[in-house]
């Protein structure tokens, strides 16, 4: 369980970012986090790891206090959180293999990592996921010649070889189409359902935080101002997180049988690209 | 599409001046303008010592002519091949204790007291130029080309630290960031997340660097510090200009072998 304990983050130019928020997520809960552009989506889950340092309050995994480690024990908390990225972050000169390896820098030595001489289990690992997201004969590829669909794919075998307990997913379909979006976002669900993984994803578009997550919590202005189940989001709350605008179209559209449709597509999508 | 406020209809649009203020705009134009006219002004040029000096220059250069690759073949030789291995060993071992330096002089990578102390090194060894880094090297360790190689050394240094930290100062912080995310130490993340950023520039600015100490081994080797130079200023002050020639030519050749190879390795790494 993840645990968020009055976190507040204020930057040096004095914007205060979070203004004290409480949460929590149980093992296995995928949470999507929306709310509008400088909200404090993305400052949250990199307080989470601590790619941004929280000014004040506690974060722990699992009754570990990640606020407090030391840079080396830090380091190996990290290992278990993996991160998906908006842009997908993938190195783009390296191959799609040593981008996913990269997975596992916390766990092999310097050298090891420098030759590239992961163990074989690691290499397996690697292939086997590449091959759930369907790139394994894309492995010697580099990361740059893939299409934005599949950098995200590689995005998300990165971030489970590390074998995690939670995935910090920061909009991963913001630079998608929207059939891409939605098989990415299909994908992130199956496989924390595969893991048993918890999940907090940022996402800018209400309807595939509604298709995808169990639970939704909405920030403004660096304070959670929703925090319920995916039907509870009225047009008034929608106007209280995002602000005035006429919200019937994008609720409409998420009615039972569009989702049933979706679900019924991912076998054949998942492969595609 | 006809707008309802017709008072918009015919109102004019200039782009902005890039200074806004056009009295320092204008005055900014006349004052560059007086300046240059008195630079001109001031620089005395003796239009007898030029014509006296027209014929001189022809004889002069009449003498290079034709290059005279054979009689001192031996010596030219010699003079490339130090000039050769000064330039391998100095590019080397300037690029390689630039990368520390400039890893230290990037801003987003080195704190602050290393990044203070790693600039101030990078701008002191630039400061100098290589003729005289060699002169100095020459005063302390004597004539040869170790002072040239040590001249080359710290010019590289300067060049290639610079030009790293600056680099790696433009890389994409997002990659980087995915990579601190895995939870890599520090040196796994230079090796996945830095270095693929910037190898192939850091490559072709080596290659460049390797043109450039060849050219300059030429140089520091007229002050003292070894090489082809040594032997191009034996040569002049013998008034062998034919032989001179030679050495020009083959410098030239060098170079621009150099360049052709480095334009092909840099489109290869790409």
């Amino acid at each position: 369980m993840l645990r968020l304990d009055t976190l507040v983050k204020q930057y040096k130019t004095g914007d205060l970012a979070l203004k004290g928020i409480d949460l929590e997520i149980p093992d296995g809960q995928v949470m999507a986090l929306i709310g509008p552009s400088g909200a404090g989506k993305s400052t949250l889950i990199r307080c989470v790891n601590r790619l941004v340092e929280p000014t004040s309050g506690k974060v722990s995994l699992n009754d570990m206090e990640l606020t407090t480690l030391s840079q080396g024990r830090l380091r190996k908390a990290r290992r278990r959180m993996g991160m998906i990225f908006q842009e997908y972050a993938l190195v783009e000169r390296l191959t799609v293999m040593e981008n996913v390896l990269s997975g596992r820098l916390g766990y092999v030595s310097f050298w090891r990592s420098y030759f590239r001489k992961f163990p074989q289990s690691d290499i397996d690992e690697a292939f086997r996921l590449l091959a759930r997201v369907g790139l394994d004969h894309m492995a010697d590829k580099r990361a740059d010649e893939l299409s934005g669909g599949q950098r995200q794919r590689v995005g998300i075998c990165r971030a489970l070889i590390q074998d995690p307990e939670l995935l910090l997913v920061d909009e991963p379909t913001a630079s998608l189409d929207p059939k891409t979006s939605r098989q990415i976002m299909r994908l992130i669900r199956e496989l924390c359902a595969e893991r048993k993984l918890s999940a907090i994803i940022n996402i800018h578009d209400v309807l595939l935080a509604q298709m995808f997550a169990e639970r939704i919590v909405g920030l403004q202005l660096g304070e959670i101002v929703y925090d319920g189940p995916p039907d509870g989001l009225t047009p008034d709350v929608l106007t209280q997180i995002y602000g005035e605008e006429d919200w019937e179209a994008t609720i409409e559209t998420v009615d039972e049988e569009e989702l049933e449709d979706d679900l019924v597509g991912e076998e054949t999508a998942a492969g595609s690209d | 599409m006809s707008h309802p406020t017709d008072s918009l209809t015919g109102r004019r649009w200039k782009r902005p001046p890039f200074i806004a203020s056009p009295l320092l705009r204008w005055g900014l134009a006349v004052g560059a303008a007086i300046y240059l006219a008195v630079a001109f002004g001031t620089m005395e040029v003796n239009w007898s010592r030029v014509a006296d000096g027209l014929p001189r220059a022809q004889r002069f250069l009449a003498s290079f002519f034709p290059p005279d690759f054979t009689s001192r073949a031996e010596d030219i030789f010699d003079g490339i091949l130090e000039s050769l291995w000064m330039t391998v060993i100095s590019t080397v071992v300037g690029i390689a204790i630039s990368i520390p330096v400039g890893l230290g002089a990037a801003r987003n990578l080195a704190p602050r007291p290393v990044y203070l102390f790693s600039r101030a090194v990078l701008a002191v060894s630039r400061t100098f130029p290589e003729i005289i880094l060699a002169l100095f090297a020459v005063k302390l360790f004597g004539f040869g080309p170790f002072a040239g190689f040590l001249a080359l050394s710290i010019g590289t240094i300067g060049f290639y630290g610079k030009l790293l930290a600056e680099d790696i100062e433009d890389m994409d912080p997002v990659q980087a960031e995915a990579v601190k995310a895995t939870g890599s130490s520090w040196f796994q993340w230079l090796n996945y997340a830095v270095q693929p950023q910037v190898m192939p520039r850091m490559i072709g600015l080596g290659m460049y660097r390797f043109d450039i100490n060849f050219r300059e081994s030429a140089v520091v080797g007229i002050v003292g510090g070894g090489g082809i130079g040594a032997t191009l200023l034996t040569s002049f002050d013998r008034y062998e200009f034919d032989s001179s020639a030679a050495i020009l030519l083959i410098i030239i050749g060098i170079v621009m072998v150099v360049e052709y190879s480095s334009g092909y390795i840099r489109r290869w790494v790409q």
